[in-house]
């Protein structure tokens, strides 16, 4: 030991300066020193990590409200469609009964115009013959009449009747 | 050519300090370019003080620029004296100025006096072994220093942390305190907790912090060639055996019942064990190898270190004692040798502070060994 230098023999000052001084530094530090800056960086971390999670979940939640958004806009899309469908079978629909439906009465009009007309026909024909039939008797009586007299001008007469029954 | 070199060199220096350590740190640049410059001081310094015509000394020069003093030695004649304090043999304290032991003519100040031939350590006259010396040596104040350093650059820190916090504040810092807080958050996360492990670091990790910081600083404040730093602490037995013994007693105070059953009975063959304890003997030198290992390791990188750059500035003057030409031309290549091995030092500045704390996290998440079995 006698020889060696004396950094390589401890020395008592030395190593009681040193001690009391570590420990000094030392509590000092970790009380007031590297806690501070460990916690610091630990929070920044925990922070960093909730905003990006935070953000995925808006981003998330965005992504599903645009898909909503999508998805009712479809939806309106189709019923407008649908709705529109509808009203133009509704419309179609009514234009065909009203057609039909003129049809019908149109039909029945002209039929029971037919039946009238065919009806005023029968009467009118009824009526003609009737007339006829008189016009005949009366006819037939004024040529009998006539006949009686002499032949040219029952002829005659018979002619000038015609004439005017025509 | 010397200042071209020495300008490139800086340039280069700044460009591999800005571009892989921490981009936009400018007050630690001018730091790491002031530290430089001091770096390369002693070549010119300690032209003039040395003597010419007694031969050279190399190795005394070099203990004596090593050892701990109880003065500081600036330049020339001038020192710092610093406070003694030692017990009488007969009982009672003193305090005095070791200018003291200059005022006598055989040095001696109230029966105290500094041995020359035993390590240059306070005797009292009479007595053969030493009296209690707690004297505020150089090492003493060097270690003040270098704590007084450490507390400016993490309280201030700290405070700007817990300002922040209570705003609510989550945003990074930047400069100077992006530095301390990255250097800071690497050694804990990629070397306290890998080591140790998730479930125990947090115990540790402020010791273990402390020791990095300790022992960084002190190793670049022993690269600073004048007054505020230049003392060769981290290359002294004294201090290392105290930091050695603190990785110890956490290993061995909060070591678990699996550690030791490991270290007294281990998993071996029972021939290995039971006869002869040939297994927990190995153990149990092992328990005291470790930190033995961490102590010796980084006394002898910084001692070496500085042995390597005291012998190159040494060997200016040992050369121009042989001719002028020769000092001259080895002036260059000393220079450029010092330049390279104070660069050197720096790293190991770095890597031994690392080193240190992390194979201490190893040897104390050793001791807590159940989650190797829980699988």
């Amino acid at each position: 030991m006698g020889n060696l230098p004396s950094i390589l023999t401890p020395d008592f000052g030395l190593l009681f300066w040193m001690l009391v001084s570590f420990l000094v530094v030392f509590l000092l530090l970790a009380k007031f020193g590297f806690p501070a800056i460990i916690k610091a960086v630990e929070e920044r971390k925990n922070f960093i990590d909730e905003s990006l999670s935070k953000a995925r979940q808006a981003n998330e939640k965005l992504a599903g409200i645009q898909a909503e958004s999508e998805k009712i806009l479809r939806e309106a899309r189709e019923q407008q469609a649908q709705i529109i469908k509808e009203a133009m079978a509704t419309r179609d629909g009514i234009i065909q009964d009203a057609r039909d439906k003129a049809q019908l009465e149109g039909r029945n009009l002209l039929d029971e115009a037919k039946k009238q007309i065919e009806a005023e026909k029968e009467v009118a024909l009824r009526d003609i013959r009737t007339q006829v039939a008189d016009l005949s008797v009366q006819i037939a009586e004024k040529v009998i009449r006539q006949q009686l007299l002499h032949d040219d001008e029952q002829e005659k007469f018979i002619a000038r009747m015609l004439e005017d029954v025509k | 050519m010397r200042i071209r070199n020495f300008s490139v060199f800086l340039r280069s220096q700044k460009d591999v300090f800005v571009k892989e350590v921490y981009p936009g740190m400018s007050i630690f640049r001018h730091i790491a370019v002031a530290l430089l410059l001091l770096l390369c001081i002693p070549c010119g310094a300690n032209a003039s003080t040395e003597g010419t015509e007694e031969p050279i000394n190399v190795q005394e020069i070099i203990f004596d620029h090593m050892s701990d003093a109880y003065e500081w030695h600036l330049w020339g004649h001038t020192h710092i004296s610093l406070p003694v304090i030692v017990k009488h043999h007969e009982g009672g304290w003193e305090v005095f100025s070791s200018a003291r032991f200059h005022e006598s003519a055989d040095g001696t100040y109230n029966g105290f006096y500094i041995d020359h031939e035993r390590k240059d350590k306070i005797y009292e006259r009479g007595y053969e072994d030493r009296p209690w010396d707690l004297s505020i040596t150089k090492d003493v104040l060097q270690i003040w220093i270098n704590i007084a350093v450490m507390l400016l650059i993490f309280i201030p820190c700290a405070r700007w942390y817990a300002r922040r916090r209570a705003e609510g504040d989550h945003s990074a810092p930047k400069g100077f305190r992006g530095a301390v807080e990255m250097l800071t958050m690497y050694i804990h996360d990629d070397v306290i907790k890998a080591c140790i492990g998730e479930k125990h670091y947090r115990r540790y990790a402020p010791y273990l912090l402390t020791v990095f910081f300790f022992i960084f600083v002190t190793n670049l404040m022993g690269l600073i060639p004048i007054f505020p730093g230049g003392s060769n602490v981290t290359g002294n037995l004294s201090i290392t055996l105290l930091l050695a013994v603190g990785t110890f007693l956490l290993v061995n105070i909060f070591g678990n019942k699996e550690y030791w059953k490991e270290i007294l009975w281990p998993d071996v063959p029972m021939m290995m064990k039971c006869p002869v304890p040939l297994m927990p003997v190995v153990e149990i030198i092992g328990i005291f190898t470790k930190p033995f290992a961490l102590m010796m390791r980084l006394f002898a990188n910084m001692f070496g270190g500085h042995t390597v750059i005291l012998s190159l500035t040494c060997l200016i003057f040992i050369t121009f004692k042989v001719s002028i030409g020769m000092g001259s031309s080895m002036t260059v290549v000393s220079f450029l040798m010092l330049i390279f091995m104070n660069c050197l030092e720096l790293l190991v500045a770095f890597l031994q502070a690392y080193v240190f704390t992390m194979l201490s996290s190893v040897y104390i998440g050793l001791a807590h060994p159940e989650h190797h079995h829980a699988k």
